[in-house]
């Protein structure tokens, strides 16, 4: 990629899995997965092998195959799946040639597994002691010593052995101490193999990175072979030493972490780095748009021919087979071709000076629930056809104040203006004019559409209640505001359970602008999106900003993010404003110890690349 | 970066929940028994008026006659044709049965909706006014109500609807509950949409599926409760034919002409058995036991979880 790389090609580097010095741990042989209703594959030819105390890394877009692959190294398939062919061999013994009572055995002893959700998996009704302990004694031959080995594990993943610990229930856990009690209860048995299913997702950057040193610390102590299995790029790239990048059910490159990252060859591996946010440039993001081909509707040829910038006549026919590039497997028709080919950056342009006065400001806004006060004296002030940043981890009152601005939350003090005017609490005594301008964009795309109407009742329904027009000039509205968003006129008859989440979340950003709104608020509406997607998104939202002349509140706990679309920022820290300013002054010299630790902690790439280039 | 829309459309899934549930139902082998049995029941009730040998209301035959070929079924208590009158008696139950199980489902539907969208003092009033109804056994009741104003067949019809509004009011007040929260709804209420639309447009269209539950268990008990009112008189007047009524006039002559009693048991049997069935496998379609197909799972599990 570029020039301070050395040049390797075929047959110049060894292989990375195949001529390893220690044997493998985990080897997985053309594994396949089909439905069982028609039989099409969800996850083909996958191989790779894992070593003592290696971490293998998948990773790959929400649909890719990744969590089905991760269960069937424990020999499970969900339902409506079957493992139809393959080996996965554990120390020598294949996984898929043994007996229900024998896998049965050998899950939480030999291979365990660390689910998702802690809180989810975490058997409420049962003291976290008692969780503990049951796993050791339903495995006895595993370790000697169950109270012993109880007071060990919770040291290693750093979590008080005391008694009174071990009495609490799952809910009286904090959401990283309950995840890294999953992960006691996994290393519980000292396995040889653990399967971690995006462990990290739920928490924030300070917790996430804690729970990733522990995994790290404990699979190099211990010898234990690790598959890391995570949707975001940038949270494997310190722990792992291997990575696997999936679509569509394929392996499409394999090969150290370092060479992924730094000389990435598949045009989607390129893809998905490009879509990362960086907190040290304002860079423009550029997402991957689509979604991954689903079971049984994947194309001939390369999968990924169809969203691939690089594809040729070819790569819709042939389906490529895995060949060494620069020491990783790549599965692309092109992968020697366009090897060195640079990623461009292009930094975000400054936005044209706005001489309007202040759109939003608060003054010592501060809201409470019940009798606990989550918000203390916020100050914010949002310039016309600016974006201020809110950031602040889970629990800082950062959505309060999203829900306090639009009115979802009535119990609040302070002074909120909007255009110079007081707002009120409460959408009930708002004039109508300012519901319309101000307008809310939730979090979660999976919730906030009605999924019993379709993309066009959706939309007109806004435009009926705040314009009365009739039907045709809405649909026609519609229609446009569609295209403002990148989606086309077929989706209008379309329900939302037949869109992907970044549609959705398109749609969501439709609704808002078809009542042409002067402030957009914005609550971490990229969160329950691929990175890939995310970036889509942000630059959505940016050129819609310029387009349409919007101010915007950006509402997110991810630090990096707020480089790319915001001018200012405040940081919020228990309900408390810790730091304001603009967004470089923030991420350049933060002040605040808290502040600090956000972007310390904030995963980086370690990315060797082309200087940026400005617009 | 690249803005062009994947242009491929989304498969269309098959959407099982609403109305959409009812058809995967009845292609489900208990859907189709329930449905099956159903059909049968509702077809006898409606071609039997026009095909039944004799008057309903005419005298063929001695009282409580053995069958014979003049009378397959034998007759009855005052030497009614048992055919004719098992014939001709359906059609008036059923209707009434499906009134009244609407008019519970209006009611209890309304109440508990606006209980749980509402909330506060609304909620507290019609919650326990729901609950002093619910002390009474329904068909307790419903007795009550007609032996008040005497046997009159709307009155009938509307105090077994009654009897199921507190139900059905409970278990919608609980499904709105859910999905008075969910973000659609909060979206639509940012715009100062009045709260009787917002339940109207956002929510009854999510309650589909609970109710098409409530429905099918709310009929099978107004069958029940039906005849269970013909049986004690409460019901058409006489000489109507009406199979609740059918089973109370012949049992006198049980041992004489058993067949009088049995059959129309019999039917009332198979029509609470077939709409039972049916119901119990739209429940199971709506909450993903039954007819679940693969593609769905797996985009369901690609869905991340709300948090």
């Amino acid at each position: 990629m570029s020039s301070d790389v050395p040049v390797q090609g075929p047959g110049v580097t060894t292989p990375v899995a195949v001529a390893s010095p220690a044997p493998a741990r985990l080897e997985v042989r053309d594994l396949e997965i089909r439905l069982t209703s028609d039989g099409s594959d969800v996850v083909s030819d996958v191989s790779f092998s894992v070593r003592s105390s290696e971490v293998l890394g998948v990773v790959g877009e929400s649909g890719s195959g990744k969590t089905t692959l991760a269960l069937a190294l424990l020999g499970y398939a969900r339902r409506g799946l079957r493992i139809s062919s393959g080996e996965i061999l554990l120390d020598g013994s294949n996984l898929l040639a043994m007996s229900a009572p024998e896998l049965r055995e050998l899950r939480g002893a030999k291979v365990s597994y660390v689910p998702q959700d802690p809180a989810a998996a975490l058997n409420p009704t049962l003291k976290i002691g008692r969780q503990l302990t049951e796993v050791l004694t339903s495995h006895p031959d595993a370790v000697d010593g169950t109270a012993q080995r109880v007071a060990e594990v919770l040291q290693e993943v750093h979590l008080d052995a005391k008694p009174e610990m071990l009495r609490r229930y799952p809910h009286q856990l904090s959401g990283g101490q309950q995840q890294r009690f999953a992960i006691a209860m996994a290393f519980a048995c000292r396995p040889s193999l653990i399967v971690l299913d995006e462990p990290t997702t739920g928490l924030d950057v300070s917790s996430q990175r804690h729970v990733l040193e522990t995994i790290r610390n404990l699979c190099s102590a211990y010898g234990v072979a690790a598959v890391y299995v995570s949707h975001d790029l940038a949270v494997v790239g310190d722990l792992v030493s291997q990575v696997a990048v999936m679509y569509a059910g394929r392996v499409i490159e394999l090969g150290e972490t370092r060479q992924i990252f730094t000389c990435p060859v598949h045009p989607y591996t390129r893809g998905l780095l490009a879509a990362a946010p960086s907190p040290e440039r304002a860079e423009v993001l550029i997402g991957i748009d689509g979604h991954p081909p689903r079971p049984g509707r994947r194309p001939t040829g390369c999968f990924f021919a169809p969203r691939c910038s690089f594809e040729v006549d070819r790569c819709r026919t042939e389906t490529p087979m895995p060949q060494l590039v620069n020491g990783s497997l790549v599965r692309c028709h092109r992968a020697t071709e366009i090897q060195y080919v640079e990623r461009e950056r292009v930094i975000v342009p400054a936005l044209p000076p706005s001489d309007a006065n202040s759109a939003v400001s608060l003054r010592g806004l501060s809201a409470s629930y019940g009798y606990q006060r989550v918000l203390h004296a916020v100050d914010l002030d949002l310039e016309p056809e600016r974006c201020v940043a809110v950031v602040g981890e889970s629990g800082s009152g950062k959505t309060t104040l999203a829900r306090c601005l639009v009115g979802l939350h009535t119990n609040w003090t302070g002074e909120m203006r909007f255009d110079g005017e007081p707002l009120v609490p409460g959408v009930k005594r708002r004039p109508k004019d300012v519901l319309r301008r101000v307008q809310y964009i939730f979090q979660n795309p999976y919730t906030s559409l009605n999924p019993r109407k379709t993309v066009g009742q959706i939309l007109t329904q806004p435009l009926e209640h705040f314009f009365n027009l009739d039907s045709r000039a809405c649909a026609q509205r519609a229609a446009k505001v569609l295209e403002d968003v990148s989606l086309g006129k077929d989706f209008l008859g379309r329900y939302p359970d037949q869109l992907s989440g970044g549609e959705r979340q398109r749609v969501a950003i439709a609704r808002a602008l078809v009542v042409e709104p002067d402030v957009l608020v914005c609550d971490e509406v990229t969160s329950a999106l691929d990175v890939s997607v995310q970036a889509v998104i942000v630059e959505l939202l940016r050129k819609l900003q310029r387009e349409q002349h919007l101010s915007l509140i950006f509402i997110t706990h991810n630090l990096a993010l707020v480089r790319s679309i915001a001018q200012t920022a405040i940081v919020l820290c228990e309900g408390k404003v810790v730091e304001s300013g603009t967004v470089n002054q923030i991420l350049e010299n933060p002040t605040d110890p808290y502040t600090i630790r956000l972007i310390e902690d904030v995963p980086k790439l370690a990315i060797l690349g082309a200087p940026p280039r400005s617009e | 970066m690249s803005a062009a829309v994947d242009s491929a459309a989304p498969p269309r899934l098959r959407r099982r929940q609403g109305f959409a549930a009812l058809g995967t139902a009845a292609r489900t082998p208990r859907g189709r028994v329930g449905l099956g049995i159903t059909a049968f029941v509702a077809l006898v009730a409606v071609i039997g008026p026009f095909v039944a040998p004799y008057s309903a209301t005419s005298f063929a035959n001695v009282p409580f006659g053995k069958p014979s070929g003049s009378s397959w079924l034998g007759t009855d208590t005052l030497g009614r044709d048992v055919l004719s009158r098992l014939l001709d008696g359906g059609w008036v139950l059923i209707l009434m049965a499906l009134a009244a199980t609407m008019f519970g489902l209006v009611v209890g539907g309304t109440a508990g909706i606006s209980a749980a969208y509402l909330r506060g003092r609304i909620d507290g009033l019609i919650m326990r006014t729901v609950d002093v109804i619910l002390a009474f056994p329904s068909i307790v009741f419903a007795l009550l109500l007609v032996s008040l104003v005497g046997p009159k067949l709307w009155l009938i019809v509307i105090a077994v609807g009654l009897t199921h509004a507190p139900q059905v009011a409970r278990v919608l007040r609980s499904a709105t509950l859910d999905i008075s929260e969910r973000d659609y709804v909060k979206s639509i209420e940012l715009q100062g949409v009045r709260p009787a639309k917002v339940m109207w447009s956002e929510i009854v269209p999510n309650l589909i599926s609970p109710l098409m539950v409530e429905a099918g268990l709310r009929l099978t008990f107004s069958i029940v409760i039906m005849s269970g009112l013909a049986y004690l008189g409460f019901g058409q007047a006489p000489p109507a034919p009406n199979w609740g009524y059918m089973i109370n006039e012949n049992r006198i002559g049980l041992q004489l002409n058993p067949w009088a009693v049995i059959v129309p048991a019999l039917f009332i049997a198979l029509l609470t058995i077939g709409v039972n069935t049916f119901t119990d496998s739209v429940a199971r379609v709506a909450i993903g036991v039954e007819g679940r197909n693969v593609e769905v799972a797996l985009i369901g599990a690609t869905t991340p979880e709300a948090s």
